[in-house]
């Protein structure tokens, strides 16, 4: 018995990734998306009509990255003109930075501008996190699970989800919001002590992707509260959402 | 298609293919009490059970679909009566007789206002919280009928306290409330609420016109289950086309369906592990689910395999190199998971916290109607991929795993011997094929067969996945339906947690783990 276990732990070996800052995903990763210079006018038509939530928009043209649900159709249908790199760090604090033009290839980043000042004194040492999935189809969910596992171990950085809200430093909400968890989520966030972050972690939460018109949803909650980060995907990869936070909070 | 085998035949469509479709006008319409007649019959036999039972709003009245599975003929049975939805209905509650009945008949009274008469616990599915942002009435998705006060069921007596958890719990995990009632450490009756998740869904259906939006939907009803929704949405809209996928698409289908099965299943190990601190199993197993998502995202670019699945055809044809990438992968998360669970079920401290923890009887699974991993565990052969074998598992005979015992053990111990099973299925898939030879683009642009209904079902890592939809004249989907087996499998979840310690509660809910989302669509 004891030799077997020897034998699992040599083949587990080392899971954690290295240097969280320089990983990458390997090429086939839907990543950060560049559209092409030369891309005509009746691709952009076309992609147009083929995006499903209405991310990708004319005059001028431009991919939402918060509404895009990254399902890779405007690619086919433009023969690879609008191309998504595997470039994961998409997590932004400005909103209009996740609005990729035509012709644009260069990283998302902060905008240090727009960071709240407490952010990095309060936060850029341990940052305790209250996880909400507000109508959330579990995959961003699984994700966020992830980035505290074996492989991605966040928990290196002092960066952890919390049970309480009472012992966090801000919410992090996955889902469109629907309204049966609108009053929940408001409770929660307000037992959160200040100064508090709010993250949207994927593509539902930001802008409610599919469900942007659903009746049911109650995205109230957004009109008072300013979320401090934004990541995309659906769902988020553990690397970008790692990767935003540790730039929020300003950690090398 | 239709097999006229007996007297019952003019009462009922019989139908050997899933999925499958038929003209609204072909199915007959009993009146209730014939309808409740025939559902005796049927369910009488062990071998069937309810896949769903539904209503869709046709003019003035509502037509009542109710689909029966009779998985050891391989047959799908649908049943329908009729009724004014002016003044309300009012009808004698199936549930009585047949307990697995009291989702469906909570979620029509939900939906329509109808009243069950004798229905022993009608309380809300997805509606509460009214005065909370709650927008379903507003939405037209409940009726305003079904605006019934719910009080929590209750146990009185000296000792006797209440536990509430939630919606939002300890961890990252989706909202739900369930509240217990105790005798000290004991739990005597845990009672589940959920509908925290609902997001519309079924009626997104409808607004959704065009393929990619609903192939992006189906994906978010339960995104920990993306390829077994696909699936189940993607054949019903080709069978209401008159479309086949080519067979190397369709095989393409279950590796990808059969992937799912294995990283949910590792990491549900890794969880349990977890859930009673054994961290040598967690960390061992959270490493080999990795290796199977990045596997799934190296073949399409997402590890929940999202945008895998699509009608009419795939982006992503297997290559001849993601192929030996896969395989190879396979055969190393084969010999590790092996290793490690052997160590798992032979320690006697992991033992001592499975073994008759949480237990379900078979008869309890076949009364509440449970299907899937749930049913399998506690000796219940419900398993769509033997009893109504579709894309792939046509060609060949697939023999379900399953295990009498029911308690947490059974269900750790049917994931890895599901897991081993889906590895040489997934070995036997991409023997003898030439997956790039064939390549089928996507189709979106299809006119579906008017004045039908449809129903599809797959078996995803959970269990039997149901959508089902019906068209109109001109072949607009009018009304569409979706099941995911958790709909069916709480109520097991609330069995299992009776009389043991709430401390067990965790490892419980963990063994089964169950949908939010795909429960409240």
């Amino acid at each position: 018995m004891a030799l077997s276990i020897f034998k699992i732990f040599h083949q587990h070996g080392r899971q954690y990734v290295k240097d969280l800052r320089k990983s990458f995903i390997p090429e086939g990763f839907r990543g950060r998306p560049v559209i092409s210079s030369d891309i005509t006018p009746a691709e952009e038509k076309s992609a147009e009509i083929v995006c499903p939530t209405g991310a990708i928009t004319s005059g001028p043209f431009s991919l939402d990255l918060g509404k895009c649900e990254f399902c890779m159709e405007c690619s086919f249908a433009t023969s690879g003109k609008i191309r998504f790199t595997n470039d994961h760090r998409l997590a932004t604090n400005s909103r209009e930075s996740l609005i990729i033009k035509t012709g644009e290839d260069k990283p998302i980043t902060i905008d240090k501008a727009l960071v709240k000042k407490e952010i990095h004194s309060y936060f850029g040492h341990a940052l305790k996190l209250r996880q909400v999935s507000a109508g959330g189809d579990n995959s961003a969910e699984m994700e966020l699970n992830a980035a505290g596992n074996v492989n991605f171990d966040m928990g290196r950085y002092g960066i952890e989800f919390v049970a309480s809200p009472r012992h966090s430093d801000g919410i992090v909400v996955t889902g469109p919001i629907s309204g049966n968890m609108a009053k929940a989520l408001q409770i929660c966030y307000d037992a959160i002590p200040s100064p508090k972050i709010v993250v949207l972690a994927g593509t539902a939460a930001i802008s409610g992707g599919i469900f942007e018109n659903s009746p049911v949803t109650n995205r109230s909650f957004l009109e008072t509260v300013k979320p401090d980060l934004y990541v995309p995907g659906n769902p988020p990869h553990p690397l970008t959402f790692i990767n935003g936070i540790l730039d929020l909070t300003g950690r090398k | 298609m239709i097999e006229k085998r007996d007297d019952r035949d003019i009462m009922m469509v019989v139908m050997k293919s899933n999925p499958f479709v038929v003209q609204v006008k072909d199915i007959p319409v009993l009146d209730y009490p014939s309808f409740m007649d025939k559902i005796n019959l049927l369910m009488a036999d062990e071998g069937c059970h309810i896949v769903t039972y539904h209503a869709v709003p046709l003019g003035a009245a509502l037509r009542f679909f109710c689909c029966i599975a009779s998985d050891s003929d391989h047959l799908l049975i649908l049943l329908s009566h009729e009724q004014q939805a002016s003044p309300l209905p009012v009808l004698d509650s199936l549930t009585v007789s047949h307990p697995s009945f009291h989702m469906f008949e909570r979620e029509i009274r939900e939906q329509y206002g109808v009243e069950f008469t004798g229905h022993p616990w009608m309380k809300p599915v997805r509606l509460h919280n009214l005065d909370a942002g709650c927008r379903m009435q507003d939405a037209g998705i409940i009726h305003p009928a079904s605006r019934i006060p719910y009080p929590f069921y209750s146990i009185e007596g000296e000792g006797i306290h209440e536990v509430g958890v939630g919606p939002i719990h300890a961890g990252i995990i989706e909202p739900g409330y369930f509240r217990f009632s105790c005798n000290g450490e004991k739990v005597l009756h845990l009672e589940i609420q959920l509908g925290f998740q609902h997001r519309g869904i079924e009626s997104i259906f409808l607004e959704k016109h065009s393929g990619i939006q609903r192939a992006v939907l189906a994906e978010s009803i339960s995104g920990d289950t993306a390829v077994g929704h696909s699936i189940a949405h993607a054949q019903l809209l080709e069978t209401l086309a008159g479309i086949t996928p080519a067979k190397v698409v369709q095989s393409e289908r279950i590796i990808a369906l059969e992937l799912e099965r294995i990283a949910v299943h590792i990491g549900d190990t890794a969880a349990l592990c977890t859930d009673i601190a054994y961290q040598f199993g967690q960390v061992v197993n959270e490493a080999l689910r990795t290796i199977i998502i990045n596997t799934t995202q190296s073949w399409c670019g997402n590890r929940f395999g999202k945008g895998l699945v699509r009608t009419g055809g795939s982006h992503y044809p297997l290559s001849g190199g993601f192929i030996k990438i896969l395989l190879s992968n396979l055969k190393e998360v084969e010999e590790r998971y092996g290793q490690i669970t052997h160590e798992m079920f032979t320690n006697p401290s992991v033992l001592s916290r499975f073994e008759g923890i949480g237990k379900v009887s078979a008869r309890q699974a076949g009364m509440i109607g449970a299907v899937g991993m749930a049913a399998r565990s506690s000796g219940v052969n419900r398993d769509i991929r033997w009893s109504h074998p579709f894309q792939a598992f046509t060609d060949s005979v697939y023999e379900p795993v399953t295990l009498h015992q029911g308690d947490v053990w059974a269900r750790a111990m049917l994931r890895k011997q599901e897991v081993e099973k889906s590895i040489l299925l997934i070995r036997d898939l991409l023997t003898g094929k030439d997956f790039e030879r064939d390549l089928a683009q996507p189709l979106y642009e299809f006119k579906l067969q008017p004045a039908s209904f449809a129903l599809s079902l797959a078996e995803g890592w959970r269990g039997e996945i149901m959508h089902s939809a019906v068209t109109d004249q001109n072949g607009n989907i009018i009304h569409y339906k979706v099941k995911d087996p958790s709909f069916h499998n709480w109520m097991a979840l609330a069995l299992a947690v009776r009389n043991q310690e709430i401390s067990d509660f965790p490892l419980c809910n963990k063994s089964f783990n169950l949908s939010y989302c795909g429960n409240d669509l």
